[in-house]
């Protein structure tokens, strides 16, 4: 089994503050990939410094074999690894089908594809994968008009519109409506086996971290505390120490 | 107010949009019959229409940044100035030295042939439109890592420097600038040639960045300003498209500079060329006023702020800056998303924008988080 995302020896510190200290981790390709900890324990920096958001102090970085640590945002998103984010992140003025379009992959865009228009397959898969998500209804809707969930829905729908490889997700969860749960877990799952998007998630809700992930990495106060197989996650004494603040 | 169901924003096919619906023909003719009669009808003010025009043209190509992509540039206008110098330089200096001409300040032996005197507009006017458009792709490359205010007053501070340093460039005149080749023919002839060409150029700004709104290019500078970490995040090439929409702005702006300047006859830099606080704050007022981020907003704004502007400097001398002043004070506090951007909310389904009947009005969007 592969490794898509290989993570070494990473440590961040901003200021005085050590977020991430010499943290390694790796996301095998095809797999579900949780990673938990309690506020702030460096999981967003973590993601951060994954998707090129900011340079790491040491460490490697590495997607598909390929060092990424020193290359920015948009580029290593081309290279087909997309995150979500915490704050929900959409084009307000826009549409969601508009959204949905401007979400194609870039990864081989020359200059003067910018000048062409969207063929009608492009709009025939927005809509398809809007129906996946839930929101065919909307579609037409500007996208800040819809509810946060509902936001969230179409953040993730458009980051599969993008054909990512791998898809970093900050809390998929995080102010979705209890009742709804049960269908994002349903989806995301959809999205690793059906569309064979490897997935990498922070996550809060215990549920459905455990319910999702074949494997989970636990970070505390910036370091790697214990990573194993939900159930051994869930047992893991540290972890719960962790949790409960005996730390 | 029940949801409206029209085709107009999205179409099956394979252009995404069509360029223009029923409604927008019909105001898009109306916009051209008023262009070919206004200078039969009013003679007097063909001057004043070829104006408009170049408003018109300001408006919008102010908007490609302003309104679409979320960048609002104070110093535009120095596009402007830059494509009347550079044409003002191509015309002379095809046929004699620039420098020789510029220092006794076009009043030597030599006279321009009106072979001459067109062959130099003509190439004058190409080469402003290119000069200006690489001229933005060399400032992007260095303002484009501003954003919200900064990016503004970086622009404006490039605008006001530009007229400073041309202001002391000998070789174009300095201060005392450049009196342009005289148009080989009668005042009237002069008015109507001109006039044709800013009704063409800001008829073809007008076309151009319909067609262009139209395309992936419409919606990744639309992209931008809703969130343009999420564009990045996404994989698009931001940088790319925010220099493209700089140098179509800057094409144009060029040609406006080239055509006006020669319609004064007479270019210095701060008051023709760079000038700053009325031209340069002129685009974003009409823009504001119209509602920026639509494609006839600007259109609206630049004729609505031009006969009021005309207006007021005949009727009410004196009192015309501060017409203008209320103007854009009452624009700003209490109709911030200006005339189309209200209409919009009003009535979207003219736009064929489609509102959830459910879901309670929402306050009037105002644009991008600055």
């Amino acid at each position: 089994m592969s490794k898509l995302i290989e993570v070494s020896n990473v440590s961040k510190a901003f200021g005085g503050v050590i977020a991430n200290n010499d943290i390694s981790i790796s996301v095998p390709e095809g797999k579900i990939t949780g990673l938990i900890g309690p506020n702030g324990s460096g999981k967003t920096t973590l993601f951060n410094s994954i998707v090129g958001y900011h340079l790491i102090d040491s460490g490697s970085i590495k997607f598909k074999g390929a060092e990424i640590s020193k290359k920015k945002v948009q580029q290593i998103a081309r290279l087909g690894m997309l995150r979500t984010f915490q704050q929900t992140r959409i084009y307000s003025l826009m549409n969601c089908v508009d959204n949905m379009l401007i979400s194609v992959p870039h990864r081989n865009a020359a200059f003067f594809d910018m000048f062409k228009p969207y063929p009608a397959e492009l709009l025939e898969k927005a809509e398809d994968l809007l129906e996946f998500v839930g929101l065919y209804e909307k579609r037409k809707l500007r996208a800040g008009d819809l509810s946060f969930g509902q936001q969230k829905l179409l953040e993730f729908a458009m980051a599969l519109m993008n054909e990512p490889e791998v898809l970093l997700l900050d809390e998929p969860t995080a102010g979705i409506n209890p009742t709804l749960i049960n269908g994002l877990i349903d989806r995301l799952k959809r999205a690793n086996t059906e569309f064979g998007i490897t997935l990498f998630v922070i996550e809060h809700n215990m549920r459905v971290i455990m319910n999702m992930a074949d494997t989970i990495y636990c970070l505390a106060h910036g370091e790697l505390l214990a990573e194993g197989a939900p159930s051994e996650i869930q047992n893991d004494q540290r972890v719960i120490d962790a949790y409960l603040g005996a730390h | 107010m029940t949801a409206v169901t029209d085709d107009n924003a999205t179409e099956a096919g394979t252009g995404r949009r069509r360029l223009m619906s029923r409604n927008d023909s019909f105001i898009f003719a109306g916009l051209v019959l008023f262009g070919i009669l206004g200078p039969i009808l009013f003679p007097n003010y063909t001057f004043q229409i070829a104006v408009l025009w170049l408003m018109v043209l300001f408006a919008l190509t102010w908007d490609i940044m302003g309104g679409q992509m979320g960048y609002n540039s104070l110093g535009n206008i120095f596009f402007f100035g830059a494509g009347m110098y550079i044409c003002a330089v191509v015309q002379v200096g095809l046929f004699t030295d620039v420098g020789a001409y510029t220092s006794v300040s076009g009043q030597g032996d030599f006279r321009f042939t009106p072979d001459q005197y067109y062959i130099g507009v003509a190439v004058g006017l190409v080469a402003a439109a290119i000069g200006s458009s690489l001229l933005a792709v060399a400032l992007g490359w260095i303002v484009f890592g501003l954003r919200g205010p900064y990016f503004a007053i970086g622009t404006l501070g490039m605008a006001l420097a530009a007229g400073e340093l041309v202001g002391a460039w000998g070789w174009v005149g300095g201060g005392s600038g450049i009196p342009m080749p005289v148009y080989p023919g009668s005042g009237d002839g002069k008015s109507y040639f001109f006039y044709v060409l800013c009704f063409v150029a800001a008829i073809a700004t007008f076309m151009f960045l319909k067609w262009l709104y139209s395309t992936r290019f419409g919606l990744a500078i639309n992209a931008i300003r809703d969130d343009e970490d999420k564009a990045q995040a996404m994989g698009i090439h931001t940088l790319r498209h925010k220099t493209v929409a700089w140098a179509v702005s800057a094409f144009f702006l060029g040609i406006a500079g080239g055509l006006f300047g020669n319609m004064t006859g007479f270019i210095e830099p701060l008051e023709v060329a760079f000038p700053t606080v009325t031209f340069g704050i002129f685009m974003v007022a009409m823009a504001l006023l119209g509602g920026k981020g639509t494609i006839w907003g600007p259109v609206l704004g630049a004729i609505l702020f031009h006969f009021v502007k005309e207006a007021t400097w005949t009727y009410f001398l004196g009192w015309q800056w501060v017409t203008l002043g209320a103007i854009i004070i009452l624009n700003i506090i209490y109709f911030q998303q200006g005339i189309v951007g209200w209409l919009q909310e009003k009535y979207p389904g003219w736009f064929g924008i489609e509102v959830d009947a459910r879901a309670p009005a929402k306050a009037p969007s105002k644009g991008p988080a600055q």
